[in-house]
């Protein structure tokens, strides 16, 4: 494998084989750039998990090669393990510890002298609104509280290489946002970050490259914007001014009711709302509002899921997916 | 002098970083950690020393009671180096704390000897607190320092690299409790704290020989009276070929992530 100092992350050939036989990774080709805002997806069980267990020494590869910013994380580990921060999915904190001892811990683990590690944790803690909670035992901390802090402790010996595993899991809208705009702001400022999430909207909310990974395996490598451009369809929930009892046939576009009041409608790429507006006007339908019905990274992994259950042969332009990748349970 | 600095400062930073953390550990609950061996080694030296130790007389050329302070002494040092770190690092394993540490570039070595010097800081600050309360039944006078010094620490090492090898491969809470109860406490019995081996038949003599402790207590009795049933030269080969062994078995475990990596 060629060292591109460029690239933030290359891995090749990654595998994972558990003991008892189950191959979780079977071969993963992935290149991060530097300075990007990546998405790992999948369903559950996919891999995800191992792999950036694997990124953050946390698991053990049975084979292939990770380099982080041209370093190898067989031949120098402390120099990978020093490029990276990880906020994983679930807690791992030590309950009976204030806050900003948990985060100065992780900078001494680092090697971060005592009054530097003040400074920083001092910082991110106020970065992350948690600087007035520094002495609260972390079991007294809220959800959301937590996974800020995970952020933070991540940061504190500041890192090339973010990598999130499922960062806003559990937490409520408005905490959601002000951690995208912290993340944003992070990669503004160089650094990288490697995202997995279930909540599809914030991968493409915040990313620009994207892999999706199932069963094992790199599904597909490719940006968001390339992806979304594969999507056929968009769904819009209109609100109507008034009460519409019988349907109109519009052509090209696939009208449903959801009450008296509201619409679905279905229409191709090759349509515009605008056409949308005055066809519904030729019929005396007036619209309030609208809005996407679903994210549209979800229809498109939807859209995947039914080609690979219903459809034998791929569709060109289309995700080649050997098997149903998602189940609609687990993007519930 | 790599982009991330140097080495051993880091190295040194880290090693404090776990140090401090375990001494904070135990002495935030004190009641739970220091004061019960002082409480059990209280009631030895009044049953034992004084109660029943005067109808019992000398022992190996010494008052029964002056004869078992440095057992007892050696025993809360033993459990208590042993205690820290077993229940310290499986708490970290249990509730995934210590990948905090594993995905940290501190070498496995660090990590080790981080975690076993807070067992010996509990295992000191214990073996102290029981020779100030031994202090308050009989007269301690120390033959030689360096040897006590030096007793009490190498046997802190060894019993906190015990804990933590035994908080490697637990699975439960179930599983740190089952060495101390079933291994560490016979040793300790049997190792010579309450007696001399002198008055054991010639075979049992033999097998006493087998127990690591025996040659702890009666190097830390020399340390203390100058009275010794094992020569002092052997006693520390065998202690510290004992810690090289555990100490290498550690790494080894480290290196390989067993238990605490998939």
């Amino acid at each position: 494998m060629s060292v591109n100092p460029m690239h933030a992350l290359e891995v090749e050939q990654l595998t994972k084989t558990y003991q008892g036989g189950f191959r979780a990774l079977k071969g993963i080709d992935l290149t991060v750039a530097e300075g990007d805002f990546f998405a790992l997806l999948g369903p559950n069980g996919a891999g995800k998990s191992t792999f950036i267990g694997i990124l953050a020494s946390l698991v053990n590869k049975t084979a292939g090669r990770v380099r982080v910013f041209g370093d190898d994380l067989d031949r120098e580990p402390e120099r990978v393990k020093s490029a990276i921060g990880l906020v994983p999915q679930e807690f791992n904190f030590n309950l009976f510890l204030p806050v900003e001892e948990v985060v100065l811990n992780q900078a001494g683990y680092y090697g971060i002298a005592r009054r530097e590690a003040k400074v920083r944790a001092r910082r991110y803690l106020k970065q992350l609104d948690l600087w007035d909670r520094r002495d609260s035992e972390m079991r007294k901390l809220s959800g959301g509280m937590k996974r800020r802090l995970m952020i933070a402790r991540a940061l504190v010996h500041e890192p090339r290489l973010l990598i999130l595993d499922e960062p806003t899991a559990g937490v409520d809208i408005e905490i959601r946002r002000s951690m995208w705009a912290f993340l944003r702001e992070l990669n503004a400022g160089g650094t990288t970050i490697i995202l997995t999430t279930h909540y599809l909207e914030e991968a493409e909310s915040l990313c620009r490259n994207i892999a999706i990974i199932n069963e094992g395996e790199v599904a597909e490598s490719t940006s968001i914007v390339r992806l979304l451009d594969r999507l056929h369809t968009e769904t819009f929930v209109l609100n109507l001014k008034g009460r519409v009892s019988e349907l109109p046939q519009l052509g090209g576009f696939v009208l449903q009711h959801l009450d008296d009041c509201t619409l679905e409608v279905e229409m191709s790429r090759e349509h515009t709302i605008n056409g949308l507006f005055q066809a519904l006007s030729r019929n005396g339908i007036e619209v309030i509002s609208l809005r996407n019905k679903q994210n549209r990274l979800e229809r498109l992994f939807l859209d995947m899921v039914d080609r690979g259950t219903q459809v034998a042969a791929p569709r060109p332009n289309s995700l080649t997916v050997p098997q149903p990748m998602i189940s609609r349970e687990d993007l519930a | 002098m790599s982009r991330y600095g140097l080495a051993w400062p880091r190295y040194w930073i880290c090693f404090q970083t776990i140090f401090v953390k375990e001494i904070l550990r135990f002495a935030r609950i004190w009641i739970q950690t220091i004061l019960p061996s002082v409480i059990t080694t209280t009631l030895y030296f009044v049953i034992f020393g004084r109660l029943i130790g005067d109808r019992i007389g000398s022992m190996g050329g010494l008052p029964y009671l002056d004869f078992i302070v440095p057992g007892l002494v050696l025993m809360g040092v033993i459990t208590n180096a042993y205690s820290n770190v077993v229940s310290s690092f499986y708490s970290s394993k249990f509730s995934r704390y210590i990948e905090e540490l594993l995905v940290s570039p501190a070498p496995n070595w660090v990590i080790l000897a981080g975690y076993v010097a807070g067992g010996v800081a509990r295992g000191l600050v214990v073996g102290i607190a029981v020779m100030v309360v031994a202090a308050c039944f009989t007269e301690i006078s120390i033959h030689s320092y360096s040897v006590t010094l030096l007793v009490f620490i190498l046997t802190a090492v060894l019993f906190a690299l015990g804990g933590f090898i035994n908080a490697i491969f637990a699975n439960s809470f179930d599983d740190i409790s089952i060495v101390p109860t079933f291994v560490l406490t016979p040793l300790t019995y049997l190792g010579g704290v309450f007696y001399s081996i002198e008055l054991l038949p010639e075979f049992w003599q033999g097998v006493s020989l087998a127990n690591p402790v025996l040659y702890m207590v009666n190097a830390f009795r020399y340390g203390l009276n100058g009275v010794s049933d094992i020569p002092i030269g052997i006693a520390f080969g065998i202690i510290s070929l004992f810690i090289l062994v555990l100490a290498a078995f550690s790494l080894v475990l480290l290196r390989r992530g067993v238990g605490i990596k998939h």
